[in-house]
């Protein structure tokens, strides 16, 4: 066991984790964060995406002792000071951007980081940025124009309600 | 102009702000005080007889509470199947022992052989690799054509083939069929394949056992869509656990799509080994686990046969399906290709003879049962193509063929059993053609060829039986289990409404559209309406959600409720007002004398229920609630016209999808934005099926596609903004919402479309290509415009 201190959504935390104990393991089981979701064992779907020092990391690719020292962001952090929704939430759910909700989270940190930083992304560019996250529920219809609102551009015209 | 409440209404998810904030409570998010952690070892082989299974060094391992194997399990019973089968000779379906862990042999890779509880799941993982295993590999049974050659190696060697059931439907009718298929004027055949898929609902399965000693009470939290159906099944056929010392509990689940509807082994190992143990016992599927644990879905071997008049006018149909079961028979599974796929066939069309013949077929693979659609995408996707291949053979336009042969006049009695309500499936075709712009695809086209690319237009029809459904006909059919739904709308004193139901929410976004309901009928707010689901030990018990059915069924169950609530009210609402029962009418949350100016409130109502100080005791009892069990007269019949639009790149065979377009008709809708998101997730597993998903074994049973790495899911880029169209509304006659369902129509519907499209592209170019089977990866179209 070693001990490994972060700051995760503005606070600082510690623990003692195994060598092997992986940051989203850390975050669900000793900080019991568990918005950040695990929906494979091979870093494909993107569930349990988080922010690492401002960028978006799959929290099961990463040790948590790799995290020491790092600026960590989970979907727990992502709501406005008066815990309204940011607008990137807000967007998801006026658009209907989930369903079951599980892969929502990992939505979420990811589309904020293709906001930081592509801030007018195009459709293309949204579809293939999120190559990284699986969701079987929403067809990704929803997703895509939901990242499309929230960057601030016009979805009126796009197909459906 | 869009509601900005009630009915009709694209009111904003109310559940969305939990999953938005990290906040949803999924059944992995669930530790209880003492848990320990079960890890499941599995066969690496697909066929074995289990020589020994030696725990004794495991069992001594660090943190290892205790050891589970097939032989601790004999005492209780074995996995139940909820539909039994009758095969065309009268006889009932071979059903073969399932037990919770392997007994005898193991059947499948992914067949659990022991379980291992420790302190920690890596100690459970490392006692499980000194578990010593001696099995005996047997020959795997893979095709299912040579699983049913004489001779072959069986899966289960106390049944005396590998055949489940031979099922035809509707046998009377087969005669008559072979009669009018030789006397035809044009016959058009086609052999094709519905590949396997796994659900993959992208929240893996998990089951937490807790057991109470001092009250003798069990709770399973699990992933599940259907709580009570789980409760009735492990309780009264597994573990002999009566319903009341048995809680169950589905709390925030991550999808289903089918898959969480059985009742697996892990339920019942968990719930039995937390009262063996003395701990609570928590196991989280992997990924690589649920490819081999979760029921698969699909997976069937067909011949269709479209008989024709001159004109192109159907005569008769005749189809031959091989279905695979897997190694054993999941809770539903004999159901899919018999009940919900031969009772489809007769499409949109009124085609007068039908004949399909079903052999179900255990082989050594994961056991195959409902996946979106069950049943119908097999049925639509056979139908749609064989029709578009005939409309080429005969030289007539695909949708005018399909015109010419649609069913206009309602009631529509098949002849395969059903009978169609209502539908009106030109005016969906007539809205499909709109949205797509079908006169401009010609130079749609022309500008693909200019860059090098072919372009294909695929349309087609869909029909699918929702709303599952009538219990007295099920049971006819084979059914186990009552097919209603059940609510309780209990209502406060202050004149807030709790709905208790039995449907459950997975993504559906039930906690808001039935409030909508709800606030229509009385006139109040929505927000004052509340939906609890997914625990038996809170809402009546009630069959769950899968079938399309949660609003058709579900949602009629809490209108019933509703209604008796809303009666009851009235009586107290006269007494209150001195007047007389039959002259109060209820509007935006008042009740009024009907020809006065006398009014009272609903909350002055439903405090004087439970405050009866001026109250009609001697009448009516105290409180305000209300529990109904619906139980509908029929199917519900949604139905609709797709169409895809593909280009293909001659060079490498790889499928872009351009548009996809979608016109349903699903009756009355509740919450359009819902409806439109339902159809577009189904669209994406649909073109998934056509493009991309293939759940593959290799010939000795080995699962190829056992990971993300190696099974295609749909992501964002493989798939385009979709076009719906839901404006076509023939509501439903039988159920008190004129509503019809519309979870599964985008997967029924879909892969036909797109597999049209890309032989309606490759026949631009001159390939003489009439199918390719799914997925159309860029190899096998590749292969199909190389002579492959």
């Amino acid at each position: 066991m070693a001990k490994v201190t972060m700051t995760v959504n503005g606070k600082s935390v510690s623990g003692d984790v195994e060598g092997r104990t992986l940051l989203s393991a850390f975050l669900r089981e000793d900080l019991n964060l568990t918005g950040t979701h695990i929906g494979c064992d091979t870093s494909q779907c993107g569930a349990c995406v988080v922010h690492v020092d401002g960028e978006a990391v799959k929290a099961c690719t990463m040790f948590a002792l790799e995290a020491e020292g790092a600026e960590v962001g989970t979907i727990e952090g992502q709501a406005n000071a008066d815990g309204s929704l940011n607008a990137i939430q807000q967007a998801f759910q006026d658009h209907h951007g989930l369903q079951c909700g599980f892969c929502t989270p990992g939505m979420v940190m990811s589309a904020a980081a293709l906001l930081k930083e592509n801030p007018k992304p195009s459709e293309a560019e949204i579809r293939h940025y999120l190559e990284g996250n699986i969701c079987r529920c929403t067809g990704y219809h929803n997703i895509v124009k939901a990242i499309l609102a929230a960057s601030g551009q016009d979805v009126s015209a796009i197909a459906a309600e | 102009m869009p509601k900005d409440g009630g009915i009709g209404a694209s009111s904003k998810r109310r559940e969305d702000v939990r999953f938005l904030t990290g906040k949803g409570r999924y059944t992995d998010d669930i530790n209880v005080n003492g848990q320990a952690y079960a890890y499941f070892l599995r066969s690496d082989v697909a066929h074995g007889k289990i020589n020994s299974v030696d725990t004794s060094a495991a069992s001594a391992m660090e943190g290892v509470v205790g050891i589970l194997t097939g032989a601790d399990f004999e005492g209780v019973g074995g996995l139940p199947c909820g539909w039994q089968v009758t095969d065309r000779h009268g006889q009932p379906m071979q059903e073969p022992a399932h037990p919770v862990l392997a007994q005898g042999k193991v059947r499948h890779v992914g067949d659990p052989i022991a379980m291992v509880v420790a302190e920690s799941l890596e100690q459970a993982r490392s006692a499980a690799e000194a578990i010593e295993l001696d099995i005996e590999e047997l020959p795997a049974v893979m095709d299912m054509k040579a699983a049913l050659a004489d001779g072959a190696t069986k899966v289960h060697d106390d049944l005396t083939s590998n055949l489940c059931y031979d099922w035809g439907f509707v046998e009377e009718n087969r005669e008559a069929v072979d009669e009018a298929i030789k006397g035809a004027h044009h016959v058009t055949t086609l052999e094709l394949v519905n590949n396997r898929l796994v659900a993959n609902p992208m929240e893996p399965r998990v089951a937490v056992g807790d057991y109470n000693a001092a009250t003798d009470d069990s709770t399973l939290y699990t992933t599940s869509q259907n709580p009570h159906v789980i409760r009735l099944l492990m309780g009264a056929f597994v573990l002999g656990i009566p319903e009341h010392k048995l809680r169950v509990i589905a709390p925030d689940v991550g999808g289903g799509f089918g898959s969480k509807i059985y009742h697996y082994a892990e339920e019942a190992a968990c719930t039995f080994a937390a009262k063996q143990l003395g701990r609570p016992v928590k196991w989280t599927s992997s990924r690589s686990e649920a490819f081999m644990s979760d029921a698969h879905g699909r997976d069937h071997v067909t011949k269709i046969e479209l008989a024709m008049d001159a004109e192109g006018n159907f005569l008769a149909i005749r189809t031959d399906t091989h279905a695979n079961m897997g190694a054993y028979l999941s809770t539903f599974a004999p159901s899919i290709p018999t009940w919900l796929h031969g009772t489809l066939m007769a499409g949109n069309y009124k085609t007068p003879l039908i004949y399909v013949n079903v052999k179900a077929v255990f082989t050594n693979t994961v056991p195959v049962d409902a996946y979106r659609g069950a049943g119908r995408p097999e049925a639509t996707f056979q139908l749609e193509r064989v029709i578009d291949k005939a409309a080429r053979e005969m030289g007539i336009d695909p949708v005018e063929l399909r015109r010419k042969n649609f069913i206009t006049e309602f009631p529509y009695a098949t002849p395969v059993a059903v009978e169609y309500d209502t539908g009106d499936y030109h005016a969906t075709m007539d809205k499909l053609e709109e949205i797509i712009d079908r006169p401009g695809f010609a130079a749609r086209r022309a500008e693909s060829e200019a860059n090098g690319k072919l372009r294909g237009l695929g349309i087609n029809c869909y029909i699918e039986a929702c709303g599952i459904a009538p219990s007295n006909l099920v049971g006819q059919l084979g059914a186990r289990a009552g097919l209603y739904e059940s609510a309780t709308v209990r209502v406060n004193a202050t004149g807030g409404v709790v709905v208790m139901t039995g449907s459950h929410s997975h993504g559906q976004g039930h906690e808001t559209s039935f409030p909508q309901v709800i606030a229509d009928m009385i006139g109040i707010d929505e927000s004052q309406v509340e939906i609890v689901h997914g625990d038996t030990a809170n809402a009546p018990m009630g069959m769950g959600t899968y079938g399309s059915r949660s609003i058709a069924v579900g949602g009629s169950a809490m209108v019933r409720a509703a209604e008796k609530v809303i009666n009851k009210a009235k009586k107290i609402a006269a007494h209150l007002m001195e007047a007389s029962e039959g002259d109060i009418e209820l509007k935006d949350g008042q009740f009024t004398v009907a020809g006065t100016d006398k009014s009272v409130a609903w909350g002055d109502v439903t405090l004087a229920a439970y405050v009866p100080h001026n109250y009609p005791l001697e009448e009516i009892e105290p409180g305000l609630e209300e529990t109904a069990f619906y139980d509908p007269a029929n199917f519900t019949y949604p139905a609709g016209a797709y169409a895809c639009e593909v280009e293909v790149d001659p060079e490498t065979g790889k499928v872009e999808i351009q548009s996809f377009a979608a016109t349903d008709d699903f009756g009355n809708i509740i919450n359009p934005m819902i409806v439109d998101g339902q159809v577009h997730g189904g669209l994406a597993q649909g073109i998934g099926q056509a493009l991309l998903e293939n759940c593959a074994y290799d010939e000795n049973g080995q699962l190829l596609s056992g990971s993300y790495m190696d099974y295609a899911m749909p992501r964002a880029d493989d798939v385009p903004f979709y076009q719906v169209d839901h404006s076509c509304q023939t509501p439903c006659t039988h159920n008190p919402l004129g509503v019809k369902g519309c979870g599964e129509a985008g997967a029924i519907g879909s892969p036909p479309s797109v597999v049209n499209a890309v032989v309606d592209a490759l026949q631009s170019a001159g390939h003489d290509v009439t199918h390719i089977d799914m997925p159309l990866t860029p190899a096998r179209v590749w292969s199909a415009m190389n002579g492959g």
